[in-house]
């Protein structure tokens, strides 16, 4: 973290946490396993109601900060705060939060209203209110009726509906979700984001998510913190996310990117010059960058943000682009058809293959170019992202 | 956020110097009252063996208090005639047993595995039964048989005269064998069967292209529990043996009936040793990956 | 997928003759031998007429014999019981630790294990025996403790009296202890260690401490392997010879010592059988118990 340059602290935490609501606080949290550093020197507030989520690739140490904050693992340095207290002394029975896990760790010896109850149980809770609690836990995960069941004869689904419900009825501080979704089938996967988001909403708890998957991080949390190898690399919105990475790692892990290596030619208030090798001409951008002259960044373009145009006669210069565009010229060499839009390979004339896609609009759009077919691209110069690192 | 994070850092730098890290919640293993548990176990379990095999270098007869250091039990032991005598024949009939308990073992092992067949349920159970009959009950079973139904004859010379401790120690054996190459089959996966047949492999190709080195690391294992079974009998032995079949073991028993010496320290020790570089030898075979086995 | 027998004769034959040959001839008919034996009488000093009589098994059932049968048990179930108390923490402990140490633990757990018995009781003896080790340690704390009560001015304590540590029940209940507890604590370590962690996380995070989820999550999900640790730790204590027979005083017989006497000495061998077939089926019962445990389990899921 100490080698990110001050250019990027502005622009990628835009909502910059206010201390005082801060629910969750991890401060320079490292963890060792041995020599292996699992979590390196994370600073990192969650603010009360959020739908956070930790999203990386795996083995990025998502899973041991959530861990360490549910009291599985001691961090190696720095604190963890809950509202503002230290949590180190507290063993995992005594925190204020609680895990639905990976594997649902539903108890397979109990039936569905035992396994709700059983942390009521544990916090001394009299037994009719146990009872009623149970009972209304059950039906806000929708599976009232269930209670007499055992964990064998329900669905994957359902057994998470159990976890989700056993770890709700404790109404903790802190909802934390380990790979919630991953285990479910595509279809049930979509259906139970927008049940989470809902769920979120009724009960008020904030929820803490560590995935994988940066569909379901962007389509769930009302904020993302990225990891890469135990280092938080960005914390900020889904949009924000998306189209303001701040480096060349979230640009390439949140979503797909046509990425371009270049030297920075050009740098003032209002525009900005980019020359890359790869392109026959340099790219213009609407906005400064606040880079050194002549440094080396990284151009990124997300494949929606091109047009793709057909070509006759010679590849455009860039002095024939539209006030604000930014034009190439390439060559078809390769088509998937999706059905829902048809993906695109363009080669540039240095010889550099870029990636589009164009939804298909009408049933016969796919039909409106082919292989080896001369086209042009062309992109808005806001629609670059410049990365520095 | 590099800002924010600053005085953090001073924060940690400034903290006392690493203590050792807090255990985990699950990290049984480093929670004293557990650690002293498993200390206490342990010297429960060795105290006597290490004290036995220290004492066994005692230059004292009484074995009681540390004398000096003395090699001469082990020469007392090692020209005790009869001793070494019961050495070699208890490794004789480990031998023998753990060569015929294997091949024993892997046949009901494959029949079981890979046939259905009438009565298989009664056979299942008949050959788990020597693995929970007591062993006093098969100790006296061999004694009645060997006596009444099949004598094994008088004077036969070395090693066919311990054919009936063998044959006893084999009846027991065997079965822990299938036991454990039966599990190892479990894993197997029959497609590699049916590729090889696929490729041109005949039946008999197959069961030892595929199935056998499949079921190696298990022949070892029943191997090594057949060896230290055999080694270690004394009770089925002990009904079985007559007066020229004498075993290791049944000869430190009679040597205990009699008087406690040091040479008994000395012959268990070696016995100790014995089986340990067994162990280690078995396991390291074990540990290896089983070696391309083309012919 | 299984073979049907009939679709391959001649590989079945191959590989069933000689493992059920062998089986019937030096298992089954020695143990058929035997109990046909139980229904038989002792009518000279080597010749035994098959009367088909009860007796053998009435005797059996005498107050004085019914009385080892249920010391025997007692004496099993109580090394059973210490086995399991000891055994518990330990395999927790193993299954817990960091790969390398759980290496080594069970290395160490298993080397006596294939240590020969008789030395290991031998070794046991000259531990305990009224000149071995752990008397000496009791009396060198006994003589520090007397000579610090007189240094603080009390009655110094008297001489030592040597505990009699063997030849009697304890010390038969000891050295079965110390020769299962390897037995319990394999099985139980490999159902600890196949257990899922994280439903051990789910109780604590739930608020559980560690001795209610042990209770409450452990214990019952690794009900079959404690079935399994408790049934061969049981089996052969209840029938253990050489531990009651060199540890052991006038009146720590066990079954096995019975048994072996009628065939060795008091040359009954009809009684003997008799009383070695009770032991079977005793033996029998354990086992079916411990099925019915482990069924129970298993239809739990």
């Amino acid at each position: 973290m100490t080698e990110v340059s001050p250019v990027h602290t502005q622009a990628d935490n835009p909502a910059s946490p206010v201390k005082a609501k801060a629910i969750i606080s991890f401060e320079g949290v490292t963890k060792r396993f041995g020599k292996t550093i699992a979590v390196d020197n994370v600073t990192l507030q969650v603010q009360e109601g959020e739908f956070f989520a930790l999203l990386g690739p795996s083995g990025c140490g998502k899973t041991t900060l959530l861990r360490m904050l549910a009291g599985f693992e001691a961090p190696s340095e720095g604190r963890i705060l809950i509202d503002g207290k230290d949590i180190a002394a507290l063993p995992p029975n005594k925190r204020p939060v609680n895990m639905v896990f990976q594997s649902y760790a539903v108890f397979p010896h109990m039936k569905v209203s035992d396994n709700v109850a059983y942390g009521l149980k544990m916090d001394g809770v009299a037994g009719d209110e146990i009872k009623t609690r149970v009972e209304e836990a059950l039906d806000l995960v929708k599976l009232d009726g269930y209670g007499a069941r055992m964990p064998d004869q329900l669905s994957g689904g359902q057994r998470q509906r159990v976890a989700l419900a056993r770890a709700l009825v404790k109404r903790p501080r802190v909802l934390l979700l380990d790979e919630p979704l991953s285990a479910l089938d595509a279809k049930l996967r979509d259906q139970m984001r927008s049940e989470l988001t809902s769920l979120q909403e009724k009960v008020g708890i904030t929820f803490m998510m560590v995935t994988h998957d940066q569909d379901e991080a962007l389509a769930i949390a009302t904020r993302c913190a990225v990891m890469n190898r135990g280092v938080l690399t960005q914390v900020a919105t889904p949009a924000d996310l998306y189209e303001f990475p701040n480096s060349r790692f979230v640009a390439d892990f949140v979503g797909s990117v046509n990425m371009f290596e270049g030297v920075l030619e050009k740098d003032e208030q209002n525009e900005a010059q980019v020359r890359c090798p790869e392109l026959s001409a340099p790219v213009y951008l609407d906005h400064g960058v606040t880079g050194a002259r002549g440094a080396t960044v990284w151009v990124a373009l997300r494949p929606e943000k091109i047009e793709m145009h057909k070509r006759t006669g010679e590849a455009p210069k860039m002095e024939d682009a539209p006030p604000g565009m930014n034009v190439v010229g390439g060559v078809i060499r390769d088509i998937v058809y999706l059905g829902s839009e048809t993906n695109f390979e363009i080669e540039l004339e240095g010889g550099r293959r870029v990636k589009t896609f164009r939804s298909n609009l009408t049933r016969y759009d796919q039909e409106d170019f082919t292989w080896d077919e001369p086209v042009w691209l062309a992109w808005h110069a806001c629609s670059p992202a410049v990365l520095l690192s | 956020m590099a800002k924010e994070a600053l005085p953090v850092a001073a924060a940690a730098v400034s903290a006392p110097p690493l203590k050792r890290e807090k255990p985990g919640p699950l990290e049984y293993m480093r929670r004293w009252p557990l650690q002293l548990m498993v200390g206490l176990t342990l010297f429960f379990l060795y105290l006597p063996l290490i004290t036995l095999m220290a004492f066994s270098f005692n230059d004292s007869r009484r074995n009681i208090v540390w004398q000096g250091f003395t090699f001469k039990y082990y020469e007392k032991a090692l020209n005790n005639d009869s001793l070494i005598e019961a050495f070699v024949n208890s490794l004789t009939i480990a031998f023998f047993c753990t060569v015929i308990s294997v091949i024993l073992g892997a046949l009901a092992a494959v029949m079981l595995w890979r046939f259905r067949f009438p009565g298989k349920t009664a056979v299942e159970g008949t050959i788990a039964l020597p693995i929970v009959v007591p062993e006093i009950c098969l100790g006296v079973a061999m004694l009645v048989f060997f006596a009444r139904v099949m004598p094994w004859p008088q004077g036969l010379p070395w090693p066919l005269n311990l054919g009936a401790i063998t044959i006893a120690h084999i009846s027991f054996a065997f079965p822990f064998v299938a036991t454990v190459v039966r599990a190892r089959l479990s894993s197997f996966n029959r497609e590699l069967e049916e590729a090889a047949k696929d490729l041109g492999a005949s039946e008999w190709r197959t069961f030892w292209d595929v199935l056998v080195p499949h079921m190696q690391p298990a022949l070892i294992a029943g191997a090594l529990l057949a060896f230290t079974l055999s080694l270690d009998d004394f009770v089925i032995t002990f009904f079985t043996s007559g007066p020229d079949t004498i075993t290791f073991p049944v000869k430190v028993y009679s040597m205990l009936r009699f008087s406690v010496t040091p040479e008994v320290n000395a012959a268990s020790t070696i016995l100790i040793v014995v089986t340990v570089v067994l162990t280690a030898v078995g396991l390291h075979m074990q540990n290896q990956k089983p070696k391309e086995s083309k012919a | 997928m299984q073979q049907s027998w009939s679709q391959a004769k001649a590989a079945f034959a191959a590989v069933a003759v000689p493992p059920v040959l062998w089986l019937l001839l030096f298992f089954l008919i020695p143990l058929g031998v035997i109990w046909a034996y139980t229904f038989g009488e002792n009518v000279g000093p080597v010749t035994i007429d098959f009367t088909g009589t009860f007796a053998n098994y009435a005797r059996a059932l005498e107050p004085l014999y019914l009385g080892i049968f249920w010391k025997s048990l007692v004496v099993a179930g109580l090394t059973t019981l210490l086995c399991l108390i000891v055994g518990f923490p330990v395999a927790l402990a193993i299954a817990f630790a960091t790969p390398r140490t759980k290496a080594w633990l069970l290395l160490l757990i298993m080397l006596p294990f294939w240590t020969n018995l008789l030395i290991r009781t031998f070794a046991l003896i000259a531990v305990l025996r009224e000149q071995g080790y752990v008397n000496f340690a009791l009396e060198w704390l006994w003589n520090n403790a007397s000579g610090f009560m007189a240094l603080v001015g009390l009655q110094p304590l008297g001489a030592y009296e040597p505990l009699t540590l063997l030849y009697n029940n304890t010390a038969v209940v000891i050295g079965l202890v110390y020769v299962h507890l390897p037995f319990m604590v394999l099985p139980l370590y490999a159902a600890l260690d196949r257990m899922d962690r994280s439903l051990m996380e789910a109780s604590l995070d739930l608020g559980a401490g560690h001795l209610r989820t042990i209770w409450a999550v452990v214990v019952p999900l690794a009900a079959p392997g404690i079935a399994s640790g408790v049934l061969i730790t049981f089996i052969p204590a209840l029938g253990a010879y050489l531990t009651p027979d060199l540890l052991g005083g006038t009146d720590s017989q066990m079954i096995a010592n019975v048994i072996e006497r009628q065939f060795k000495r008091a040359n009954d061998w009809p009684f003997g059988a008799a009383l070695s077939f009770l032991l079977m089926y005793l033996t029998f019962i354990a086992i079916a118990a411990q099925a019915f445990v482990q069924r129970k389990a298993e239809r739990r899921g």
